[in-house]
C-alpha cells in the first residue's frame, strides 16, 4: 500500500502521552495509514486513536535525545507526545505532517472505513428530496419538484431535484440560473405551514454595473407572492459590500425591477474574516495568562460573539418577516452557500418545531447544508491551529452550530437533542470516518459514489444507543415559534467546544448525569405508580364479595 | 403616610427597558411600596403587578417633559430599573417628591422591618432568631480546645464595639496582650479567630490594620501574633495577608496606620493580595451597570465595557485571595491572619470565601447562613452604611456584600454539585439585605443591633428562607461530593469568570432563557418525593387488601389516597371490617429539612 512509503517509523516504544486533566499514559506509538495510535498494552487503560485527518498542526521540540511532538487537533484539543530518540521523533513528525495533509480524496479514511456496528437504516437514503417533497405536497399544491438540474448542468452546487413554484417551467429556471451567481436560481427553502409563507434562497443576481435585469428571474420570485402581497429580500451583506459586488458582475435586486420586494441588508461577514475570528478566539481561549483584562480584550478582538449575534439577528429577522409580517422571504448573500444557509437554517430552527428533533435536525443539515451545496470539504480542511495559509477555510457551519447552541441554551426544553449532538457534528465536519461531509456538493458526492463506498454519519447516529446518548432528557415537544434573545448579555461563549479541553469537565459532566438521573427516576416512579394503581384495580375485580357503595 | 401626596395615579405607562414596548396601568403609592398594576385590557392573562419596596429604591429621576407625558425613572438596589411615563406633570411631581422623602429614612424606626408583620406568633418569631447559634458553630469547628479559648474581654463591647461579645483567642493570649493589641489596631479590632481548620489545627484569624505608621511598634500586638503562631504546631510561621494593594497600605502609614513590619514580628510571612477599596468597587459596579443598561448594546461595546469597568477583575481578585488563604491553611497547614484597613469589608470577603472553599458545611443552606452570620453580621460589616439603609454618606455605600455573593455564584458555576443551594438563594439574600424587611442586616454592628432590640421587634430572614428552602435547593447537589472534594480548588483562569446576568438583569425578563433547567429539574425532584410517598401509600393499601385487612377497594383509591381512606373508614364500619388504615400524619421537622410520615393502624 502506498501509505507504507510515507511511514518511516511505524512503531516506537516508551512514548508518553500527556493530555490536560487526564493521567499521562506510557505506551507504544503506532502509525497507520489513517491513525495515530498509542496503546499502553495494559488493561483498563484507554488507548488513543487519533485520525490523521483530525490533526491541524504539529510542533516539535527537543531536549537532548528526548523529542516532544505537540499535536493540535481540529477539534481544538492539544496533546503532547514525548518520544525517546531524535530520529524516531523526526520520522514520526514528518509522517504525521504528510499523512494529515493528504489532498487526494481517494485516500481519505471514510473510503477505507468498515463499520463495526450493524447498519439498521442506511443514512444515505434517510433524507431524500423526494420524501421531503411529499411532506410539502401534503400542505400545498403551489410547488413542484423540478429535475432541471438532473445532470448538474444548470447549477453545479445544487442537487438534481429542487422545489420551485408550480407555474414556473424549467426553461424559465434555466434563464434565471444564468442570472444568478453560480447558477443558483431561487429555490424553496422552507414552507411555513401556519400561514403559507415561504423562504427561498439563491445566489446574488448578476446585475453588474450597468444594472442588467432578467425577466425570468423576476417572474420566478414573483410567482411566490400572493396577490397584492409584498415580500422581503434579505441580503446578508451590507449595502456597501453589495454595491462593491457590482463591479465584479454581482449585485442586488433593484427596487425598480422588483417593486413588490423590500430589500434589507444585514452584515454577516465573509468566510475569510470568520476564519480569522476563529483563530483569534481559540488563541484567546488557550491563553494561560491570568489577567482578566487580557482575556476580555482578546475575546472582544476575536469578534466571534459579534458574528454569532449578527447571524442570529438575521435569522430572527427572516423568521419575523415570515411569521409576524406574513410575508415571503428570499435570502441571499454572494454565492448563497454560506451566510445564506446560516440564515435559512436558523430561521427554520426558530419557526419549525420539527427541526428541533434529532431526525428533523439531521434532515435540516442534509437539506439546507449538504444538498444546498455548502462546500464542507473546502471550509473544513483546516481548523484554528493550522499554520498554512488559509484558502477557503471558514467556520461557517461551526458558527451555525454555535447559534443553535445559543437557542438551545435559551430554550433548554424545546430541543430533542442535547449539545452533545452539536459537538458531534462539529467534530465530524472536520474529521470523520463517515462520508457524509466529504466533497463540496451533491454532484461531487455522487461522482465519488460516496453513498456506495462510505458509511453515512446518520447510519451511526440513528442507532438507538446513540440516539439515547444525544437526547435531551428535558425535551418536551414545543410547537411554538421560539424567539431567542440576541442581547450580548444573553449570548454565551460555547464552552462545550471552546473551553472543552481547557478545564476538567468532570464536575459539569457529573452534574449533568445527576440531572439525567433525576429525570429518569421520575419516569420510573410514574410507571411504578401507574402499575400499582392498575394492580389495585385488578384486586378489586378479583374480590367479588365486595361491593362499592 | 404624611409624605404621600397622591396615593394613586391612573393611566401611567411603563416602558420596557430593552424594547419599544410599553404597558399602561395604575400607580399606587403606599407607606411601604410603590405598586404598578397593569390595566387588564386583554382578559387573556393575569394583569402584571410590580411591587417596589421604598427601601429598594436607590434613585428617582424626573426627566424633562415629553409629548406623551412626564417620564420618571426609578433605579433599585436589586438592579431593577423602571421607566414610567405619567400623563400629568403635577402627578409626576407629587410621586417624585413623595418618593424622595420615602426612600431616605432618617431613623431606624422608619425601616420596614419594624412594621413588617407576617402571620406568625411570637413563639415562631423567637424561634426564628434562635436558629443560628455561633457558639455552637465554633464548637462544630472544634473550638474551644487546648489551644484556643473563648474570651470575655469584649462582653460589654468595651475593647471593641464593632466586634461581637464572644471572641476566640489563643490560650496563651492573656488579657493585657489582648488589650494592648487592640489599642494598636484600627478601631480596636485586634486579631481573633474566625475559622479553625481542625484537620491541621490551623487557624484563620482576622483583624484591622496596625497603627504602625512609619516606625511604631507594639509588643503586645507582636505577642498576640506570636501566640497565634504558637497555637499551630504544623507551621513555624503565620501568614499575614494584607488584602489591600501595597500602594494603599503604604499610603496609610502617613496617617499613622499601615501594615506589619516583618522585622518586628517574628515568624510571620507578610503578603499583599491587592483587592481594591470600597470606592473603587462602587465606581466599578456603577460603570458595569451603565454598560449593560444601555439599549442596543453591541457585543464589542459589551465586552469592552466589561473589561474597562473592571468588575470581573475585582471579583477574580477576591476569589484569588480566598484561594491563597485556602492553600496556606489546607496544604501548608499554616495559620493565616487576614486584614485590610478596618477589617470589615475585604477581610470579611476573603475570610468567608476561604471558609467556603475549605469547609463543605458552609456550602449547605444552613451552613451558608451561619457563615454570613459569623463573618459578616457578627464581625461588624457595616450593612447600614454599605447598603445605604438610612440617609447617610454616599461615600460609605459600596457593593462589598453583593460582590461576595457574586464570588459564591462564580464558584457554584464551577462546582455545580458542591452547593446545596442554587443561585436563587443568593438572589433572595441580596434582595433582603437591601429590603430592610428583616432585622438581620439592619445597623452596622451587633452592639447597635442589641440597642435596637431587633431580636424582639423584628423577624429573622433565616427562618423565612429555611421555611421555603425547597425553592432554593440545587437539584444537582450531591452531599457525598464533599467526601471526595472537601476542599474546593477553583480554576482562576479568567474565562471561568462570567457576567452574572441573573443578578444584574434579574428583572429584565427578555434577556433570560425562556425555559429554566433549574426550575424544571427542581420540580421533578420534588415530584419524585411525592411519587415515592404515593408508592408507599399504594403499597400499604395493596398489602392490606391482600391480607384481607381492608375489605374495600374502589377506583377512588387510585385517584386520591387520603379521600379514599376516609371513605374506607365509613364503609368499613358498615361492613364490620376488622382492620383500618385510618390516618397518615405528616410531620415537618422544625427547620423543614425532612418530612416524616407515620401511619396509625387500628384494629
Amino acid at each position: 500500500m502506498e501509505f507504507a512509503e510515507l511511514i518511516k517509523t511505524p512503531r516506537v516504544d516508551g512514548v508518553v502521552l500527556r493530555r490536560p486533566f487526564l493521567p499521562t499514559v506510557e505506551g507504544t506509538l503506532c502509525l497507520t495509514g489513517h491513525h495515530l495510535i498509542l496503546s499502553s498494552r495494559q488493561d483498563n487503560t484507554e488507548e488513543l486513536w487519533l485520525l490523521h485527518a483530525n490533526i491541524d498542526a504539529i510542533e516539535k521540540r527537543f531536549v537532548g535525545s528526548l523529542g516532544t511532538i505537540i499535536v493540535k487537533c481540529k477539534d481544538l484539543r492539544v496533546i503532547q507526545l514525548d518520544i525517546p530518540g531524535m530520529e524516531e521523533c523526526l520520522n514520526i513528525a514528518s509522517s504525521i505532517e504528510v499523512l494529515s495533509t493528504l489532498d487526494s480524496v481517494s485516500l481519505m479514511y471514510p473510503l477505507f472505513y468498515r463499520p463495526m456496528f450493524q447498519v439498521i437504516e442506511d443514512g444515505w437514503k434517510s433524507f431524500l428530496p423526494e420524501d421531503a417533497f411529499k411532506d410539502l405536497e401534503s400542505m400545498t399544491e403551489e410547488w413542484r419538484l423540478s429535475d432541471v438540474n438532473k445532470d448538474y448542468s444548470v447549477c453545479s452546487s445544487y442537487p438534481p431535484l429542487v422545489a420551485v413554484p408550480k407555474d414556473v417551467d424549467d426553461d424559465t429556471l434555466r434563464k434565471a440560473a444564468a442570472f444568478r451567481h453560480g447558477g443558483r436560481f431561487p429555490v424553496l427553502s422552507y414552507y411555513h405551514k401556519k400561514n403559507g409563507m415561504v423562504m427561498m434562497r439563491s445566489g446574488q443576481p448578476l446585475t453588474g454595473t450597468n444594472g442588467r435585469r432578467c425577466k425570468e428571474d423576476e417572474k420566478l420570485i414573483n410567482a411566490t407572492l400572493r396577490a397584492g402581497k409584498r415580500g422581503y429580500i434579505i441580503d446578508t451583506r451590507t449595502v456597501s459590500v453589495a454595491q462593491q459586488a457590482k463591479a465584479r458582475g454581482g449585485g442586488f435586486e433593484s427596487e425598480a425591477n422588483y417593486p413588490q420586494w423590500r430589500r434589507i441588508h444585514k452584515a454577516i461577514e465573509r468566510s475569510s474574516i470568520l476564519q480569522e475570528s476563529l483563530i483569534k478566539l481559540v488563541e484567546a481561549c488557550n491563553d494561560q495568562s491570568h489577567s482578566m483584562d487580557r482575556w476580555l480584550s482578546k475575546l472582544e478582538a476575536s469578534n466571534w460573539q459579534t458574528h454569532v449575534k449578527e447571524i442570529l439577528t438575521s435569522a430572527c429577522l427572516a423568521a419575523q418577516c415570515i411569521d409576524r409580517e406574513g410575508a415571503s422571504v428570499l435570502v441571499h448573500g454572494t454565492e448563497g452557500t454560506d451566510s445564506t444557509l446560516q440564515v435559512t437554517s436558523l430561521a427554520q430552527i426558530i419557526l419549525d418545531p420539527a427541526c428541533r428533533t434529532i431526525q428533523g435536525f439531521q434532515a435540516l443539515v442534509e437539506r439546507e447544508w449538504l444538498q444546498a451545496g455548502h462546500p464542507f470539504q473546502q471550509r473544513c480542511s483546516q481548523s484554528a491551529y493550522s499554520n498554512s495559509k488559509p484558502r477557503c477555510e471558514a467556520p461557517v457551519f461551526l458558527l451555525f452550530l454555535d447559534c443553535v447552541w445559543q437557542i438551545l441554551r435559551q430554550f433548554p426544553c424545546s430541543f430533542q437533542f442535547s449539545q452533545h449532538f452539536l459537538v458531534l457534528l462539529f467534530e465530524h465536519t472536520y474529521a470523520s470516518q463517515f462520508g457524509t461531509f466529504m466533497g463540496n456538493s451533491a454532484s461531487e458526492r455522487s461522482k465519488l459514489n460516496l453513498s456506495q463506498k462510505t458509511v453515512s454519519l446518520w447510519s451511526w447516529v440513528n442507532r438507538p444507543q446513540e440516539v439515547e446518548r444525544l437526547s435531551n432528557p428535558l425535551y418536551e415537544a414545543n410547537c411554538l415559534v421560539i424567539w431567542p434573545s440576541v442581547a450580548p448579555q444573553s449570548l454565551l461563549l460555547w464552552e462545550g467546544v471552546f473551553l472543552r479541553w481547557k478545564r476538567s469537565s468532570r464536575c459539569l459532566d457529573e452534574a449533568y448525569d445527576e440531572m439525567v438521573h433525576i429525570i429518569q427516576y421520575n419516569k420510573e416512579l410514574q410507571n411504578k405508580v401507574n402499575n400499582l394503581r392498575r394492580q389495585l384495580a385488578q384486586l378489586e375485580t378479583e374480590e367479588p364479595l365486595l361491593q362499592t357503595p | 403616610m404624611e409624605h404621600i401626596r397622591t396615593p394613586k395615579v391612573e393611566q401611567v405607562r411603563l416602558l420596557e427597558r430593552f424594547s419599544n414596548k410599553s404597558t399602561s396601568g395604575t400607580l399606587h403609592l403606599t407607606a411601604t411600596h410603590l405598586i404598578f398594576v397593569e390595566s387588564n385590557n386583554a382578559a387573556t392573562t393575569a394583569a402584571q403587578e410590580i411591587w417596589i419596596l421604598h427601601h429598594h429604591i436607590a434613585s428617582v429621576e424626573k426627566l424633562s417633559l415629553t409629548t406623551s407625558g412626564c417620564p420618571l425613572v426609578i433605579q433599585c438596589r436589586n438592579f431593577r430599573v423602571v421607566h414610567f411615563v405619567v400623563q400629568r406633570e403635577r402627578d409626576c411631581h407629587d410621586i417624585y417628591s413623595s418618593l424622595l422623602r420615602l426612600l431616605r429614612p432618617v431613623s431606624y424606626d422608619e425601616l420596614y422591618a419594624f412594621s413588617y408583620n407576617p402571620k406568625q406568633n411570637e413563639q415562631q418569631r423567637e424561634e426564628g432568631w434562635q436558629l443560628i447559634d455561633l457558639g455552637a458553630e465554633f464548637e462544630r469547628m472544634g473550638v474551644p480546645c487546648d489551644r484556643w479559648q473563648l474570651t470575655d474581654v469584649n462582653r460589654d463591647y468595651k475593647i471593641c464595639e464593632t466586634y461581637p461579645r464572644d471572641l476566640y483567642v489563643p490560650i496563651t493570649a492573656s488579657k493585657p496582650i489582648i488589650v494592648g493589641s487592640s489599642k494598636f489596631r484600627s478601631k480596636g479590632r485586634f486579631p481573633v479567630l474566625t475559622y479553625f481548620y481542625q484537620e491541621k489545627k490551623a487557624a484563620v484569624c482576622r483583624c484591622s490594620q496596625p497603627l504602625s505608621g512609619f516606625s511604631a511598634r507594639c509588643l503586645e500586638d507582636e505577642s498576640m501574633l506570636q501566640a497565634i503562631s504558637k497555637a499551630n504546631h504544623n507551621s513555624r510561621f503565620v501568614y499575614v495577608m494584607d488584602t489591600r494593594p501595597k500602594l494603599n497600605a503604604m499610603a496609610n502609614r502617613a496617617a499613622g496606620k499601615g501594615y506589619e513590619n516583618e522585622d518586628n514580628y517574628s515568624n510571620i510571612r507578610f503578603q499583599f493580595v491587592g483587592i481594591e477599596n470600597i470606592h473603587v468597587m462602587r465606581t466599578s459596579l456603577q460603570k458595569l451597570l451603565e454598560v449593560v443598561g444601555s439599549r442596543f448594546l453591541s457585543v464589542n461595546d459589551y465586552l469592552l465595557g466589561l473589561e474597562s469597568c473592571g468588575w470581573l477583575r475585582h471579583v477574580k481578585a477576591v476569589v484569588d485571595a480566598a484561594i491563597f488563604l485556602t492553600k496556606a491553611v489546607t496544604v501548608e497547614g499554616a495559620s493565616v491572619l487576614v486584614h485590610c484597613s478596618d477589617g470589615w469589608d475585604r477581610t470579611a470577603q476573603v475570610c468567608s470565601l476561604g471558609a467556603l472553599l475549605m469547609d463543605p458545611y458552609y456550602r449547605t443552606i444552613k451552613g451558608f447562613m451561619v457563615l454570613i452570620e459569623k463573618d459578616w453580621i457578627s464581625f461588624g460589616h457595616k450593612f447600614a452604611d454599605r447598603c445605604d439603609q438610612l440617609d447617610g454618606d454616599p461615600k460609605e455605600v459600596s457593593p462589598v456584600f453583593t460582590q461576595f455573593l457574586e464570588c459564591v455564584w462564580q464558584l457554584t458555576e464551577q462546582f455545580p454539585q458542591a452547593f446545596e443551594f442554587s443561585e436563587w438563594l443568593l438572589l433572595q439574600i441580596h434582595e433582603h439585605v437591601h429590603s430592610c424587611q428583616y432585622g438581620n442586616f439592619l445597623a452596622n454592628n451587633q452592639r447597635l443591633r442589641e440597642e435596637l432590640q431587633l431580636g424582639d421587634r423584628t423577624h429573622s430572614l433565616w427562618a423565612f428562607l429555611l421555611r421555603e428552602q425547597q425553592n432554593y435547593l440545587n437539584p444537582a447537589y450531591c452531599p457525598t461530593y464533599a467526601d471526595a472534594h472537601p476542599v474546593l480548588e477553583p480554576s482562576t483562569l479568567p474565562c471561568h469568570f462570567k457576567f452574572w446576568r441573573n443578578m444584574y438583569h434579574q428583572f429584565d425578563r427578555s434577556m433570560h432563557p425562556r425555559q429554566s433547567v433549574l426550575k424544571n429539574v427542581l420540580t421533578l425532584k420534588e415530584s419524585n418525593c411525592q411519587l415515592e410517598d404515593t408508592i408507599k401509600d399504594l403499597e400499604t393499601v395493596s398489602t392490606c387488601i391482600k391480607s384481607n385487612q381492608i375489605l374495600f377497594v374502589s377506583h377512588t383509591w387510585l385517584a386520591d389516597v387520603n379521600a379514599s381512606v376516609a371513605k374506607c373508614f365509613n364503609l368499613a364500619n358498615n361492613s364490620k371490617t376488622t382492620v383500618l388504615y385510618t390516618q397518615r400524619h405528616r410531620q415537618d421537622t422544625v427547620d423543614g429539612s425532612s418530612t416524616v410520615y407515620t401511619y396509625e393502624m387500628s384494629m
